[in-house]
Order: structure tokens, then sequence, then C-alpha cells
């Protein structure tokens, strides 16, 4: 039987096994709304922004480990929907993006809501489509979610003008994708990795750095096992928090700009890095000269061959999955009869440890004024370490990623390579949604949390319980930080004015809004917003906190990884 | 280091705008480009000439093989190769400079390809040096006009760049 355009879109996200599908209408994609309207085999989340369809169908892919996908109009719709692009393909999130366009032939003749979305997603998107044809529309999807999905994921996006929705033609699913042009490679080269084993058998003082790719490859166990077996410190980026368990002792916490002080140390004077999906980011590494000043040798696992010695040289290139490559990994150091040199091993410990007891994440506990570590400490014991957290950009997310110890992949999530404010909600929606029981805390700024506040309307509507942390410090606080330090404590335009009231926005939404002053208050209030009694209710918690309080350590921009300052220095 | 990189991508609409958009976005230089379909009506060859230290080349080589589009990359420097430029030149030619023009063109084994009162145009092809060699070689007050397709590059031998 011949469809039309727009039931093989939905046909094809029932064949892809969709749940849920982010969007907003307008007029190129009333045809498929239409058929959204007819079918139930996915359910249509209607957000109050693009951006913001976006931003949750990328944490739902964070979240659950599947593709996301949106749905927006075009024009207007496919432009809003351009930051929530970019968050994703920096932080290599597997979302399908599609976009209506106007009619094919009216493409070029500045058409009413016609903007050329293939061109303006070029550059943030793993790959994209323009589906001229109705007959190339079921494979053009079909490649879609194998691109966004395989390999390094991405946001992929297909741009659909609005007759190829009303052609028909006989509609069939394919079953596989081959492109002669696109081929990941999985396996790593055995030969590499027996080098690479080698290498770590031999370290005296070894070190293992995580990133993103453990998280997004489901490589968590291997990468524990791994440093289990020979007993190796740990550290994870921002992106790969909860890739190794947090309250493991062996776990140095986070590296780089606002890295603790032992993994930045550790990082820098180990002799052999074990690198895994982690790209050696410029907040990671710091000055990549300072970097390079220290003798080590580097084992680098990446599936995308560019993130390998792209600003460090590696030694032991394995380009791979790391769930594959590590396994491989893991039979050979099984089976070899050589063992970690433990004499060195306890003296790289020992030293660990004393960097460890320079404690560079303490503060004041006993202020009367909150601070805001203090209530993300809070947030950690009241929810057992086992919420999924999400966050915006800021001082906020740093402290979120220092002090919510992530046992767990997939329970944090954030805006690292974009560094998207406004991300915290919407990443808050989808989450629930693909955990509908799970404790959601939204880890925001009062300056994020306002450039996504129209999706407290969402929430509303769809009866997502999800509890904001706003910890309120009335100033764009990361801004304010580096105007403190390096621009002479100038506060160009980084103060919030005029604040809403939060917790009569909070109401006027229908929600439950909550404002606390008091070091003392914390406690009870997050544990009523996380009592049963909340457990179906949005809960919009307004923290006032301390607003002189900054993130330490910091390594400025430009230092070298062990140059941090820390709070007691200054 | 000069680089000549021959690709084989899908012949599809817009797939020449992503090479393009990927050097201009990573701020990698680009001295000439040239595309057209291979005899597999399916695909594009296109060749690219870039300047830039061992590790941008890298880069490149690795940016360019992850486009989705493209299908083999090879950096025809790593091995010996061919490498081609084609150039139409119009020069100003009356009384005794077509004589003038005529020797040199010969001598750079051009083709005057096309003769008018007071102009010739001549075809000229080679590397880009060789290019340059004949422009310097004529009077510049005759040049009119020019115009050059870029290099186009070829593995020697059974170095070969196929699917
Ligand atoms: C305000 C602010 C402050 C920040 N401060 C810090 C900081 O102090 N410390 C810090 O770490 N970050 C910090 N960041 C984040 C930073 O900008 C980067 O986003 C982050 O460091 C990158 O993490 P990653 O290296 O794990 O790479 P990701 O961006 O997560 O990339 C993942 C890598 O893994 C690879 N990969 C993906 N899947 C697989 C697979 N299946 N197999 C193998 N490889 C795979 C990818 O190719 C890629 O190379 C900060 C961000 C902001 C906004
Ligand atoms: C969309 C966007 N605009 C600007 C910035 C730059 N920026 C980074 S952090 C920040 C301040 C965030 O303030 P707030 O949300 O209150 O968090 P705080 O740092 O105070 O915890 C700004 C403006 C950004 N990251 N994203
Ligand atoms: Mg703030």
């Amino acid at each position: 039987m011949e469809l039309t355009g727009a039931e093989i879109v939905t046909r094809c996200l029932a064949e892809e096994g969709v749940e849920f599908v982010f969007g907003y209408p307008g007029g190129a994609v009333l045809n498929i709304y239409d058929e959204i309207f007819k079918q139930n085999s996915f359910k249509h989340v209607l957000v109050r922004h693009e951006q913001a369809a976006v931003h949750a169908a990328d944490a739902f892919a964070r979240a659950s480990g599947k593709v996301g996908v949106a749905l927006v109009t075009s024009g207007p719709g496919a432009t809003n929907a351009v930051t929530g692009i970019a968050t994703a393909y920096m932080d290599s999130i597997p979302v399908v993006i599609l976009s209506g366009q106007v009619p094919t032939a009216a493409i070029g003749l500045d058409a009413f809501q016609e903007v050329d979305a293939v061109g303006i997603t070029r550059p943030c998107v793993k790959h994209n489509f323009l589906v001229k044809d109705v007959r190339d529309l079921a494979a053009t999807i079909k490649k879609a979610f194998h691109i966004a999905a395989t390999g390094r994921p991405g946001p992929v996006l297909v741009d659909i003008p609005k007759d190829v929705t009303s052609h028909k033609t006989e509609f069939a699913y394919p079953d596989s994708v081959s492109m002669r042009s696109y081929n990941p490679v999985l396996k790593g080269h055995s030969g590499q990795i027996k080098k690479a084993a080698q290498m770590l058998l031999e370290a005296k003082r070894p070190m293992i750095y995580t990133g993103g790719g453990v998280v997004l490859g489901n490589a968590s166990e291997q990468v524990t096992e791994l440093a289990k077996l020979l007993h190796y410190p740990v550290t994870n980026t921002l992106m790969g928090l909860g890739g190794y368990p947090a309250t493991d002792r062996q776990f140095l916490g986070m590296l780089g700009m606002h890295g603790t002080y032992e993994a930045n140390m550790a990082m820098q004077h180990c002799d052999v890095l074990l690198a895994v999906g982690a790209r050696f980011d410029d907040r990671v590494i710091g000055n990549p000269a300072h970097f390079a000043r220290e003798q080590r040798r580097i084992v680098h696992i990446d599936v995308d061959p560019s993130s390998i010695s792209k600003r460090v040289k590696v030694d032991v290139p394995i380009v791979g999955d790391v769930q594959q490559v590590l396994d491989e990994m893991l039979k050979l150091l099984k089976a070899s009869k050589e063992k970690p040199d433990e004499a060195a091993l306890n003296t790289w410990w020992t030293q660990i440890e004393l960097w460890r007891s320079r404690n560079c994440l303490k503060y004041n506990r006993d202020s009367e004024i909150i601070k805001p570590q203090f209530v993300v400490e809070k947030l950690w014991e009241i929810t057992k370490g086992d919420a999924i957290v999400t966050s915006d950009v800021g001082q906020h997310q740093m402290w979120a990623a220092q002090f919510y110890k992530f046992d767990k992949p997939r329970r944090w999530l954030n805006s690292g390579g974009l560094g998207t404010m406004g991300v915290g909600l919407p990443y808050a929606m989808g989450a629930q949604l693909a955990h509908p029981d799970a404790a959601i805390a939204c880890i925001t700024g009062e300056s994020s949390i306002q450039m996504c506040i129209q999706e407290l309307s969402t929430c509303k509507q769809y009866r997502l319980p999800v509890k904001i942390v706003n910890l309120n410090n009335r100033y764009m606080g990361m801004v304010r930080q580096w105007q403190e330090f390096f621009y002479g404590s100038r506060y160009a335009e980084s103060y919030m004015e005029s604040l809403p009231d939060f917790v009569k926005l909070a109401e006027a939404y229908g929600h439950v809004g909550m404002k606390i002053e008091k070091t003392a208050d914390v406690e009870a209030a997050l544990k009523e917003a996380f009592s049963p009694a909340m457990k179906e209710r949005l809960v919009f918690m307004d923290f006032i906190t301390d607003q002189t309080e900054n993130v330490f350590p910091m390594v400025e921009g430009g230092k070298g990884l062990s140059e941090m300052i820390l709070a007691e220095e200054l | 280091m000069r680089h000549i990189i021959s690709l084989l991508m899908e012949n599809e609409a817009g797939a020449l705008s992503r090479v393009a958009g990927l050097f201009s976005a990573r701020g990698y230089n680009i001295e000439s480009l040239t595309v057209a379909p291979t005899e597999d009506a399916t695909l594009s060859r296109m060749t690219i000439v870039t300047v830039g230290s061992e590790d941008v080349i890298e880069q490149i080589i690795k940016q360019l093989n992850k486009l989705v589009d493209v299908v083999k990359v090879l950096d025809l420097t790593e091995g010996s190769h061919i490498e081609r430029e084609l150039m139409l030149v119009k020069v100003r030619a009356a009384g005794k400079e077509r004589e003038e023009l005529k020797r040199m063109a010969d001598i750079f084994r051009g083709r005057i390809i096309d003769v008018a009162d007071l102009s010739y145009t001549i075809e000229l092809t080679g590397t880009g040096t060789k290019l340059d060699a004949f422009l310097e070689a004529i009077d510049e007050s005759v040049i009119l006009e020019t115009v050059r397709t870029g290099a186009s590059g070829i593995g020697r031998g059974d170095r070969i760049l196929k699917v």
C-alpha cells in the first residue's frame, strides 16, 4: 500500500521503537502532526520552545542510552533548535532532529519561514539530509538513526519539505544500513592493545583518565574491573562522571580546571597514562606545553581517530569502541604472568594520599549563610546518591560535579562541551521521562534557570515531578568569579537584578515553591521535597546562597594543570 | 608543508560544502580545490592543495575521513604522484607580440586555442610551478586575463584511489 510521507515518518519512528518525540508544531510539519494525532506507538511531548525540545531529546538519550528524537517546524522552529543541536553535538549525544521545510518548489525563493536548515546546522551535526523525494524518506530516516547511534554518536538532522510529507510511495523500512562511506572501526588493533597492556604493567606511577566515551560506550564495568585488577588510581572528566564509582577509594575525583588537587597532580606526574573515551580538552589539561613538560607515556582509546593526537601526542593510539577494546585488554592482563610493580605502586599511592590530604574541596561548614556546596552534599545524602542530577552552566554546575558523588553512569546530565545555560530544566524533563520512577534533581542557578523557565509549563502538562535546586547567589557567579580574579572585581553586568519571586513563579505554573535562607533549614527543605508527599509534584527550591563563594581549585586559562589556585591560598 | 590530498566522496548535493565548510570552520588553509564526478557517476573526486604542519595535516586527513559523505582519502604527497593544473591565459597580441607569444607558448608546450585580432588565448597544462614560470616569462603588461583550475593529482604506478 502507498503511504504519504507524513505516514512514513510516523511509521519509521514506530519501527525504530521511539517512545517519545519532543516537538513543536508549525505549518511545514502539519501533515506529520496530523499523523501523530492518529497513531499511538509513541508519545509526543509538547515543549514550550524548540531549544527545549532538542535538549529534552538529548537528555532522554543521555539518561537511557537510546536515540532521542525532536521534531520542529521550518524557519524559526529550526533556528530555535540550533542551540540544542550544537549542545548535543559537542557532547556526542545521539539525537535525530526532524525539521519541516518549505515545499521543494519553493526552496531558494525566500519563501515564508524558509531557512537553509541543512546549511545552518552543517557545522554542528554529525550529518544532515534534505529529503527531496518521498521515495528516499524511509531509507534516509533509517540512516539518520544509524549514524546518530554508531561510532562516535552525534545529532543528525533530517530536513523534510512539506510536499514530501504529502506525496505517496510504497513503504518499506530497511532492516539494515550499509554505507560505503561510513563504517566506524569498533574493534581495536590487537597489536596495539597488547602493547598498551604491557605498558600498563610497566608503570611506576600509573593513572587512568576516563571521559564521556566510557558513559556513551557503556563501559564503566570494564573500566572498574580494570582499575580494580591493577589497583590504579582513576579520574573522570566532567563528562565522564559516573564512569567509575565516585565513592570508591581509588577515585581521585574530577580533573581539570576545577578538578581536585590530587587528580590534577596525579595526571601531571604519572608516568603511564591510560586515556579512555576522553579528548584531552583544554579545560582538562590546561596549557598543553606545560602538560608536555613532564615525561609520560600515553595510551589513548577512542572510537574517533580525530580525537587522538589532536592536542596531546600519544604513544599508543587505539581506535575502537571502549567496551570492545577494554574487554580485550582485560583478557590479556588477566592472562599475563606479569603483575604491576607493587613497591612502586605503594610509593605512588603514598604520594597521592599526601596530595589528597590537602582536602582541596573544603569549605566553611559553620556558615549561617547557605554555602552552595553544603546544599549539594545534603542533596547527595538525602537522595542516597541515587538521583539523576542535571545541571545548568556556572558555578553550581562545578559544585554539583565536585560534591554529588556519582557511583553509576548516566546519572549526571550537563552541557560540558558547549556550556549551554538553560539545559538544566529540559534535561530534567528528558531524564524523568526516561526514568519515570527515579528522583530527578536539577541543580541550577538563578540566571541559567531563566533561560528555559517556560518549560515549567511542560512539566505541569506531563506531570514531571522534577526537583529544582536553585543555588541563588543573585549573580552569574561563574562570570563574577572571573571578574573578581582577572578583572579587578569590576562586576560588569554579572549581577541579576529584578529577579522574580521564584516561589510565586513556581506556584503560578501550578507547582510547589520553597524559599530557603538559612543553613539550618536546608536539610528539612530537601527532605520535604524528596518525601513521598511530594512524589508527584515539581518542587522549586530557591536556596539563597553565599554571593561571594568561589569554585576551587581553579586552573587559570593558559596555566599548567598543577598550577592550581586553592581556596586556602587566598 | 604543502600537501596534495585526493578524496572520493558521494556525488551528492551539499557534499562539496561539507568539505569547504570543514576547512573554513577549523581554520585550515586551502590553496586550491577541484572537484568533478568520476567514471562512476555516484562518486566525485576532489583534489585539495593545502599547507600545514604535520600535526595539522594529520588532523585534516582525519577530519575529512570523518565526513559521512567521504568514501576515501589519500595524501598523495606521501608517495610518488603526478600533479597537473590547467591554465587559460588571454594575452594582448598585436603586431610583433604575436610572434613572440607564439614562440613562448611553444616553449612551454602550450596551445593557442583562440585567435582574435588583438589577442590570443593560450592553453597550458603542467604543475603549478610551470604555469607560474610561464606567467613570469611573458611580459606582464600583455596579460589580459588568467584562469586556473587548481591542481589535480594522481598516484604513480599502482598507487590507486578507488572504491
Ligand atoms: C563551566 C565549565 C567548566 C568546566 N570545567 C571542567 C573541568 O574542570 N574538568 C573537566 O573535565 N571538564 C570541564 N568542563 C567540560 C569540558 O569543557 C569538556 O566538555 C569535557 O572536559 C570533555 O569531556 P571528555 O574529554 O570526557 O570528552 P567528551 O566530550 O565526553 O567526548 C567523548 C570522547 O569519547 C569518544 N567516544 C564516544 N563514544 C565512544 C565509544 N563507544 N568508544 C570509544 N570512544 C568513544 C568520543 O569520540 C570523544 O572523543 C567544563 C565545562 C564548563 C561549561
Ligand atoms: C547561553 C549562555 N550564555 C552565556 C554563557 C556564559 N556564562 C557561563 S556561566 C554564566 C553564569 C551563570 O549564572 P548562574 O546560572 O546564576 O550560575 P552560577 O554561576 O551563579 O552558579 C554565564 C553567563 C553561557 N555559558 N551560556
Ligand atoms: Mg547565580
